[in-house]
C-alpha cells in the first residue's frame, strides 16, 4: 500500500474543523467583532466526547444509529477525494455514484434519526430536507456528467487528474459553470446562508440543524464532526475544478490545493456576512437556479 | 350621541362627576363611539359594594380627550367583542379577574391563568380544588388529516421571556397561531393595592392576610413600576407619576418635565436600536446585528449618565425627578448622542441597502390596516399598518405639548413596515432631544406630591416605545389607592402579533415576533 494517496484524507480528518473556525472569523471581522478561536470546535469536540449522551423515553436505537452512519460515510467519502494529479486512495470507474451515494445515505440516516424523536420541529426539519435534496442532487449529478462527457467515464481520480491549463484554454467555461453550480451547492448541502443560518437559535426556521437538536455528548461530537467533513468534501470538490494540479508542480500540489480550500471557506464566510438568509419558499429557487448552471454546462458540452 | 364625560392625559376626575349608566347604555356609547374611531385605552373592573364596577376609558384621538363611563355588572352582561373586537382581551380578563361572564364572547378563556379576585367566584365554573396552571386551557384546533399542531415555548431557545405559541398548519403554511401567556404574572396591581394573591405574589411584596386593604400608594410602588416591564422603566414610571401628581394636583416643574421626556425618548432610540439589529439577526444579517448591538448600549449609556442606571431606574418619580442635569453632563449627551446617531443610520442603512434583507422583510406578516383599526393596535406596530396613533402628538403631556413630535404611519403593515417606523422613530427621537437639550427650562426638578384627592379617577396615557401605556387610578374616601390598573402596549398588541401569521410560513415567525417585540411581563403583570 502506497502511503501518499492517505495524505488527503489524513489532512480532512484533521483540518475540517480548522475550516470551520475559519468561516467564523470571517464572518467576525465582517461584523466587526474578533469571534471565537480558529480552534473552538476541537474545544467543542474534545468537551462533547468526554460527555454522556441523553436520549428521550420516546426514541428507539433508531436515533443512536444516526450520528455513527452519518459519521462512517463521511469518513469513506473522504477516502475518494483526489488530490490534484495524486490520487485518492480508493478509485474506479464509477467511484462518483459512490460518492454521491454515500452523502445521501448520511442524509438519510439524518431524516429517520430526526423522525425517531417524534418532534414536531425535528419532524419539520426532516421534511425541508428532504425537500430541498431531491433539488440539490440534480446541480451535482449534470455536473458530474459535464465531466463525464469531457474526461471519459473512469474513476474521479482520473478526471481530476486531467484539468490542466489546456483544459482551461479549450472548455474553461465548462469549470467555471460547473464550479458555480457546485459553489451554491456547497452553501445549501452545508447549511450555510443564504439556504441555512448555521448559527440561529430559532428551531422554526431551521433545517438542518433542527434535526440533530436532540443529540448531546459524543453523538454531537460524531455529528458536527461530519458535518466539517462534508464541508471538506465539497470544497475539494470545487478546488479540484479550478486548479489546474497538472500544470503545476508535484511539490506545490498539496499547498495549492490547501490554500484552494481556506479560500473557499473565506468565501463562504464572505456570503454569509453580506447577504441576508432567504425566505425558505424562495431556497427552491436557488437551487433550481444552480442546477440550471449545470444544465447549461451541459449544453455547452454537446453543442460546443 | 350623549356627552360623557371628558378629561385630558394626566388630569383627574372625581369619580361622582362619572354618571353610572344603565348596562345597555354603557354598552351602546362603547359601540357607537368605538365604531367612530375611538379607542379603548382601558377597561376593567373594581369591587363596588358587593358588586363590580366596569369602568371604560375611550380615547378620542382628533380632539386629544379621554372619555369616561361606567357601569354595574353581577355575573353576565353581553360581551362587548362582537360589536368592538378590540375589547376582546380586556373582557378576557375582566371574566378572569372578577368571574363575570361577557356573554357572546367568541373566545372566552383566561389570560393570566390565575384565581378569580373575588374568592368562590370564577368565569368556567372551576371550584377551589380544581388546580389553575398557565397555559392549561382548550386551544383553537384546526381539523384535518393533513393539518399538523407546532407547539412552541414555554421555554424558548433564547434567553427571553415564556409564552406559549400553538400553531396550526398545513405543511409549511400557518393557519392559525393561538399565543398563551401568564408565566409572568406576580400580581403587580394587586401588590399596589396591598394585596397578595397567595397564588402569584413573590415573598418579596407578600402582605400577612390582615393586611389593610386600600393601601397608600407607599414608596415601593415606584419600583414595582419600574421593574413592571423592565425594558420600559421610564415609561412606566413616568405615567405612574403623571397619576399621582394628578390625584394631587401638582403640575412637576418644566425642567423634570424635559429630563424625563429626554429619558423616555432615550429609552426609545435604545430598544429600537436593539429591534433593528434583532431583525437582522433574525434572517442572518450580520453586521448590522453587531453593529446595533453595540449601539443600544451606547444609547443605555445616555441613559446612565442622566441617572447612573442604564435603564433608567430610580429617575423618575412622582414629582419631578431624582436627578438634575448639568451643563457638561448636557454637553457630552449632545455629542455622544449625535456620535451614536450617525452609527446607527450607518448600521440600518445598510438593511435598506441590501436586496436580500429588503426581500426577506417585504410583505412578510402583514397586517391590514382594519385588522390593526379593529384591533385596536398601539404603537410602531399600528403606525406601520397606517394607524396614526401617537400619544405624544394625539394626547401631549409635559414636554410634548411645547415640542412637536411628527409621527409616521406607514400603510403595508409588513416586517419591513414595522422596521421603517422604527427608523424613523429614531430620527425624530433625535431630533426632538437635540430640541429639549438645548432649550433646557431652568427651575428645580422635584416637588413635593400631596396626598391623593379621595373619591378621584385619574388617567395617564405615555407614548412608551411599543407604544401607548395607559395608568388609571381610583382613590377611595380616604385618598388611598382603591384600584390602579395597567394596561401596557403589548396588551393590546399580542393578538395583532397572531393576525399577522396567518396565512404566513411558520419559518417567518421568529422574524414577525421580532418585529412586534412584544413584553411577556408588561403583560402578566
Amino acid at each position: 500500500m502506497k502511503i501518499m494517496p492517505w495524505a488527503l484524507p489524513l489532512a480532512a480528518w484533521i483540518l475540517a474543523p480548522l475550516m470551520l473556525g475559519i468561516i467564523n472569523r470571517v464572518k467576525a471581522f465582517f461584523a466587526g467583532r474578533r469571534g471565537p478561536s480558529v480552534w473552538q470546535l476541537y474545544y467543542d469536540l474534545f468537551k462533547l466526547l468526554r460527555k454522556a449522551s441523553v436520549y428521550s423515553r420516546s426514541t428507539s436505537p433508531v436515533i443512536r444509529v444516526g450520528p455513527a452512519v452519518v459519521l462512517a460515510c463521511m469518513i469513506l467519502a473522504t477516502l475518494l477525494l483526489p488530490w490534484g494529479g495524486l490520487a485518492a486512495p480508493t478509485t474506479f470507474t464509477g467511484d462518483i455514484i459512490l460518492l454521491a451515494y454515500l452523502l445521501g445515505l448520511a442524509r438519510f440516516a439524518t431524516v429517520l434519526a430526526a423522525l425517531d424523536t417524534g418532534s414536531s420541529f425535528e419532524g419539520m426539519g426532516a421534511s425541508r430536507e428532504v425537500q430541498f435534496a431531491a433539488l440539490a442532487e440534480p446541480s451535482f449529478f449534470l455536473g458530474m456528467l459535464v465531466l463525464v462527457l469531457h474526461f471519459g467515464f473512469s474513476g474521479l481520480s482520473n478526471m481530476v487528474a486531467g484539468i490542466s491549463l489546456e483544459t482551461w484554454q479549450t472548455s474553461g467555461v465548462l469549470l467555471i459553470l460547473v464550479a458555480c453550480s457546485w459553489f451554491v451547492l456547497l452553501l445549501a448541502e452545508n447549511c450555510r446562508i443564504p439556504v441555512d443560518d448555521p448559527n440561529t437559535h430559532l428551531e422554526l426556521t431551521m433545517i438542518h440543524e433542527v434535526m440533530v437538536l436532540d443529540y448531546g455528548g459524543p453523538d454531537l461530537a460524531y455529528v458536527l464532526y461530519a458535518a466539517s467533513l462534508k464541508m471538506w468534501i465539497f470544497a475539494a470538490l470545487v478546488v479540484n475544478l479550478l486548479v489546474p494540479m497538472r500544470s503545476l508542480a508535484p511539490w506545490l500540489q498539496a499547498p495549492v490545493f490547501l490554500a484552494g480550500i481556506v479560500l473557499v471557506m473565506v468565501l463562504v464566510g464572505i456570503v454569509e456576512s453580506i447577504v441576508a438568509r432567504l425566505r425558505l419558499q424562495q431556497v427552491p429557487k436557488i437551487l433550481i437556479g444552480s442546477a440550471l448552471l449545470s444544465l447549461i454546462a451541459l449544453i455547452v458540452r454537446l453543442v460546443g | 350621541m350623549t356627552t360623557l364625560p371628558q378629561l385630558h392625559n394626566g388630569q383627574a376626575l372625581p369619580l361622582r362627576d362619572i354618571p353610572e349608566l344603565p348596562l345597555p347604555e354603557f354598552r351602546s356609547q362603547i359601540v357607537t363611539r368605538v365604531r367612530r374611531g375611538r379607542r379603548i385605552s382601558s377597561l376593567f373592573g373594581l369591587p363596588d359594594g358587593g358588586q363590580i364596577m366596569l369602568l371604560a376609558v375611550l380615547a378620542n384621538d382628533d380632539q386629544g380627550m379621554l372619555e369616561l363611563c361606567r357601569t354595574r355588572a353581577q355575573d353576565r352582561y353581553p360581551a362587548l367583542t362582537p360589536d368592538a373586537p378590540q375589547a376582546h382581551w380586556f373582557e378576557r380578563e375582566i371574566a378572569e379577574q372578577w368571574g363575570i361572564v361577557p356573554q357572546g364572547h367568541p373566545w372566552l378563556k383566561p389570560i393570566r391563568f390565575h384565581r378569580c379576585y373575588d374568592p368562590g367566584r370564577d368565569a368556567w365554573g372551576r371550584g377551589p380544588a380544581t388546580p389553575i396552571e398557565p397555559c392549561v386551557t382548550d386551544y383553537f384546533r384546526v381539523e384535518g388529516e393533513e393539518i399538523h399542531d407546532v407547539a412552541v415555548g414555554p421555554v424558548h431557545a433564547g434567553i427571553i421571556e415564556p409564552g406559549h405559541f400553538r400553531f396550526q398548519c398545513h405543511g409549511e403554511n400557518v393557519l392559525h397561531l393561538e399565543i398563551e401567556l401568564g408565566y409572568q404574572h406576580r400580581g403587580i396591581e394587586r401588590a399596589l393595592m396591598g394585596i397578595a394573591d397567595s397564588q402569584c405574589a413573590p415573598s418579596s411584596i407578600r402582605h400577612p392576610p390582615s393586611a389593610i386593604r386600600n393601601s397608600p400608594p407607599g414608596p415601593r410602588a415606584v419600583h414595582y413600576m419600574e421593574t413592571l416591564a423592565g425594558d420600559t422603566t421610564i415609561g412606566h414610571a413616568t405615567s405612574y407619576a403623571s397619576i399621582l401628581e394628578a390625584l394631587g394636583n401638582v403640575t412637576p416643574a418644566p425642567r423634570a418635565q424635559a429630563i424625563r421626556a429626554v429619558a423616555l425618548e432615550l429609552e426609545r432610540l435604545a430598544n429600537h436600536t436593539g429591534d433593528l439589529g434583532a431583525l437582522a439577526g433574525d434572517i442572518g444579517f450580520l453586521p448590522t446585528l453587531s453593529y446595533c448591538g453595540r449601539l443600544r448600549g451606547d444609547f443605555l449609556n445616555l441613559t446612565a449618565l442622566l441617572c447612573g442606571n442604564r435603564f433608567g431606574r430610580n429617575l423618575v418619580r412622582p414629582g419631578g425627578v431624582r436627578f438634575d442635569l448639568t451643563g457638561p453632563v448636557v454637553t457630552d449627551l449632545l455629542t455622544r448622542l449625535h456620535a451614536t446617531f450617525e452609527g446607527v443610520q450607518n448600521a440600518v442603512d445598510l438593511l435598506w441597502e441590501t436586496p436580500s434583507v429588503m426581500s426577506r422583510f417585504d410583505g412578510t406578516g402583514a397586517v391590514s390596516q382594519q385588522d390593526a383599526t379593529q384591533l385596536g393596535l398601539v404603537g410602531p406596530a399600528a403606525r406601520a399598518s397606517g394607524v396614526n396613533c401617537d400619544v405624544r402628538s394625539d394626547h401631549p403631556s409635559g414636554m410634548y405639548l411645547s415640542h412637536d413630535v411628527p409621527s409616521v404611519t406607514l400603510r403595508t403593515g409588513d416586517v419591513a413596515a414595522r422596521a421603517y417606523v422604527r427608523w424613523f422613530e429614531i430620527q425624530k427621537s433625535v431630533e426632538f432631544i437635540n430640541g429639549v437639550l438645548r432649550a433646557l427650562p431652568a427651575g428645580s426638578v422635584r416637588q413635593e406630591v400631596r396626598p391623593p384627592a379621595p373619591e378621584h379617577v385619574a388617567v395617564a396615557l405615555t407614548e412608551g416605545w411599543r407604544g401607548e401605556i395607559c395608568h388609571v387610578a381610583v382613590t377611595d374616601d380616604q385618598g388611598r389607592l382603591r384600584h390602579y390598573k395597567i394596561v401596557d402596549p403589548s396588551f393590546h398588541n399580542w393578538f395583532g402579533l397572531a393576525m399577522a401569521l396567518r396565512r404566513q410560513q411558520i419559518s417567518d415567525f421568529p422574524l414577525c415576533n421580532k418585529s412586534f417585540n412584544l413584553s411577556y411581563c408588561g403583560h402578566d403583570l
